[in-house]
């Protein structure tokens, strides 16, 4: 019964995510706001995390399979897209690679602007990386 | 055939599956860069749907379940953040300057393409939300005149190339530490980029996650700026 008080705790927090979103003009989703919400908690220590981690690392782990669905919905609007898929061929990989490359190197800048004192707590630098 | 996957609660999330399995079988075995097990999987399943004439619709409402768990996945996310909350607290001004940089390039590069290849502005503010969450990016899109379904498809294909190349690129553009590759992945690829950082490191999932959020919000307001100018 343990996850099941898990996911139940997840599904109350999606919930009021879905009640800000119902009540908040703006167009930001359920998940958004649930996370917020759920990250809030846990720092206010309403929510122990004990409460939630096994049921939530779990969902985490599966999360890639959640995007298929929605991925192999492509062929749908296929119609739709192909009146501009030069452009979108070039533009979206351009800027995917670009915005990694700005947001990666800007932290990296920062971080190394902060000195040795943030190096320690700056997470594993290359090489140390992965398995 | 479709009206089995009409009928059937589990056929839509089993074909999703055994495609992923496949996808993982696929990418153990050849261990190529370009046999990620997402896009597998959606061509396993695309080759599928097409094969055996089954509607999109068909699949996709046998899939819910799994759809379904999207929302609170997302919600999740919270957790791994928590957990790096020292992290966080520790290099709050070089997270918040390295996500905005990532609005910031994304929102001025696609203007620069659209400007080059002489989009409308309907197909400018289309591409404006493409980096960041599905569900942020459609609402930006169909508030700013633009065509939702085109966004939706934009921001997909972002997420699975992220995704895909996270990794490598992080390598590449030799991106020295886990925060700014989760920040990089984050911001340039929402949660689907974020599943890949996940499986790279504690760090870089959190921070991946954090950047989905204020990167999201920010480029609602950049965006309502930027539709301004072209």
């Amino acid at each position: 019964m343990k996850y099941v008080k898990q996911f139940g705790i997840i599904l109350g927090v999606t919930c009021a995510g879905e009640a800000c979103k119902h009540l908040i003009p703006l167009p930001v989703p359920a998940s958004i706001y649930g996370l917020v919400l759920l990250f809030s908690l846990l720092a206010l220590k309403i929510i122990r995390l004990e409460q939630v981690k096994e049921a939530g690392v779990f969902l985490i782990e599966i999360m890639p399979l959640m995007f298929i669905p929605a991925a192999a919905g492509l062929v749908t609007s296929w119609g739709q897209i192909k009146g501009i898929l030069l452009p979108l061929c070039v533009i979206v990989p351009f800027t995917t690679c670009f915005v990694m490359f700005a947001a990666g190197k800007a932290t990296d800048c920062m971080l190394d602007r902060a000195g040795d004192s943030a190096d320690s707590v700056a997470g594993r630098k290359d090489g140390e990386q992965h398995e | 055939m479709n009206e089995f996957f009409l009928n059937s609660a589990a056929a839509g999330v089993v074909l999703s599956l055994v495609s992923y399995f496949a996808g993982m079988e696929i990418k153990r075995r050849w261990k190529w860069a370009v046999l990620n097990p997402l896009l597998i999987s959606i061509v396993l399943v695309v080759g599928f749907l097409v094969l055996f004439d089954v509607d999109y619709d068909a699949y996709n409402e046998s899939a819910r379940y799994l759809s379904y768990l999207l929302t609170p996945a997302t919600v999740s996310l919270a957790i791994p953040l928590y957990q790096q909350m020292e992290l966080l607290k520790k290099n709050m001004a070089a997270i918040c300057i390295g996500i905005l940089a990532g609005v910031l390039a994304s929102l001025g590069s696609i203007l620069a393409l659209s400007v080059v290849f002489g989009l409308s502005h309907e197909e400018y503010v289309t591409l404006l939300p493409k980096s960041i969450t599905t569900a942020i990016g459609m609402g930006v899109s169909e508030e700013l005149g633009g065509y939702a379904v085109i966004t939706t498809a934009a921001i997909i294909v972002t997420g699975v190339m992220g995704n895909m190349t996270a990794e490598h690129l992080c390598r590449v553009f030799r991106i020295k530490y886990a925060i700014s590759r989760g920040i990089a992945i984050g911001s340039a690829s929402h949660a689907i980029g974020t599943a890949r950082a996940m499986e790279m490191g504690e760090a870089e999932g959190a921070m991946s996650s954090l950047a989905i959020v204020v990167s999201g919000l920010c480029t609602v307001a950049g965006a309502a700026v930027f539709a301004g100018v072209y």
